[in-house]
């Protein structure tokens, strides 16, 4: 088993599947009458948070706790850091006080991994800026193997502000690896010329939502990131909205099977309609159950057993 | 006349194997414990059998089914893993965890029968006692196995054992069986085996 999870590429198909069948197991325990699995007793587990997050703190919380770790929350906000204190002092803080692993979000990219070379502990991603956010493209592909049943073969379209998605870029690269075809979607504007080649090979891009809609088994909504955009980078929000927005004549146009599946937080009426949002093959609220299955997978197979 | 080279290796030496039980033998033994299990338990009413993983998961099924033969009750049957309730996690890799199967009923109020394949330190039968008390409140639970080799580490005992295996430290007992090696046989080898 890997030490960190940094990045969805460090997942090779046997891993990222072993983690899947390992939520699989966890997620029955959300059925139970007691919540807790004793497997990480006397771990502790620091969620790192230098960036607004609700589901995705929260989410690791739960299953850090729900396997029995202690959990230390951090957030920048109220904190040293507001003081001035940089992520290597911080990080060293963290390992005087004995974390076996940090769950660190950062508005830079690559601040996990400097995070990896500073602490003895292990490392999960839980966002760098528009870089990754593995955890979240592990959640997706779970959630679309109990959907749908299988990944091998499946197409996705993932669709809106590509540029700044580090969730784009997490699930591209997690769903080659287990086969799954992608299609970026977007104005040309919010995808980078070349991002297909360069994350994997076989990646298409389209700027017409509607071409590629018909034959995909996923479509997966990306927010529009306003507060990352310092350009304008389409013309207006109704603009976006009418060419690459999900609403209900649109999603009739899927497949009688296709889900639709969005990270959240969501800004309905922009990229998703609420009649979409809230239809029946809209995912996002299972999203989140899976969320903490699929954490509680990833906590226990780095730190369930001897250290390495 | 040539000495004999002190370089020139001695014959590796053959690890001693004994089998202890054949095929036949391990039917017999199945067959002695389900009848152990329907005259203890009154024929086998409120009773659940949850096998331990590996080995212990077949073993469980097939005393169900010889019940069934025997007095024609269904035996609900499921499977109980330990991997996450184990007290060496953090001494080895990670484990994978395999799938609990509880059957349908459930196992609240019921007399549930654990099933492993050999009983040695005891730390698995503990590990599964912890789990089985996160899942449900049973009325009672009762140990089958089918070989105990002896070496408890913590005070516990089985309620149903299919052979008495006297071993030393040094030595490992090996149980396959048809569904998960291919052929039903116990073995004793003379030396420590990887598990």
């Amino acid at each position: 088993m890997i030490r960190h999870l940094l990045s969805a590429a460090d997942l090779d198909a046997a891993t990222a599947t072993q983690i899947l069948d390992t939520a699989a197991e966890m997620a029955t325990v959300a059925g139970r009458e007691v919540k807790k699995l004793p497997a990480l007793r006397g771990r502790t587990v620091v969620n790192l948070f230098y960036e607004d997050s609700t589901r995705t703190r929260i989410s690791f919380e739960a299953a850090a706790k729900r396997l029995s770790a202690d959990v230390i929350n951090f957030s920048a906000k109220g904190s040293s850091v507001t003081k001035g204190e940089s992520l290597k002092d911080t990080a060293l803080t963290l390992q005087a006080m004995g974390a076996d692993a940090v769950v660190v979000r950062h508005p830079a990219s690559g601040a996990p991994h400097r995070l990896a070379d500073w602490v003895d502990g292990s490392v999960v991603n839980a966002g760098d800026g528009t870089h990754e956010h593995p955890t979240q493209a592990l959640l997706d592909a779970y959630t679309m193997r109990s959907r749908l049943g299988r990944l091998a073969g499946l197409h996705v379209a993932v669709v809106g502000d590509v540029l700044h998605s580090r969730v784009a870029r997490s699930n591209v690269l997690l769903l080659s690896t287990l086969g799954a075809k992608v299609t970026l979607v977007g104005p040309p504007t919010l995808i980078p010329v070349d991002i297909a080649a360069a994350l994997a090979p076989g990646t298409d891009v389209s700027y017409d939502l509607d071409v590629v809609l018909p034959d995909v088994d996923v479509v997966m909504m990306l927010r529009v990131q306003r507060e990352r955009m310092k350009d304008s980078y389409f013309p207006s929000a109704r603009e976006y909205a009418r060419r690459y927005g999900l609403d209900g004549p649109r999603m009739r146009r899927l497949p009688e099977h296709a889900i639709v599946m969005h990270p959240g937080p969501m800004n309905r009426g922009m990229e998703i309609t609420p009649e979409v949002a809230d239809s029946p093959r809209s995912t996002i609220v299972e999203q989140v159950a899976n969320g903490v299955s699929v954490r509680m997978a990833v906590l226990y197979l780095l730190l369930g057993g001897n250290k390495l | 006349m040539a000495y004999p080279s002190a370089a020139h290796p001695s014959p590796p030496r053959q690890p001693s194997v004994k089998v202890i039980l054949t095929a036949a033998d391990v039917s017999r033994v199945v067959d002695r414990i389900a009848h152990q299990i329907l005259e203890k338990t009154q024929g086998a009413a409120d009773t659940v059998l949850l096998g331990i993983p590996t080995r212990g998961a077949p073993l469980a099924r097939r005393l169900a089914a010889r019940i069934s033969t025997f007095e024609d009750v269904a035996v609900p049957v499921g499977v109980l893993d330990i991997t996450l309730y184990r007290d060496d996690l953090r001494r080895n890799a990670t484990r994978a965890v395999g799938p609990t199967q509880l059957p349908p009923g459930g196992i609240d109020g019921k007399r549930v029968v654990l099933v492993d394949d050999v009983l040695f330190s005891g730390r698995t039968v503990r590990a599964a006692l912890d789990a089985l008390g996160d899942v449900g409140r049973p009325a009672s639970v009762q140990l089958a196995v089918l070989v105990d080799r002896g070496h408890r580490q913590l005070p516990i005992r089985a309620d149903y054992v299919g052979k008495n295996i006297p071993t030393a430290l040094a030595e490992s007992v090996r149980v396959t069986l048809a569904e998960t090696d291919g052929a039903d046989e116990v073995r004793l080898y003379g030396e420590a085996l990887p598990s």
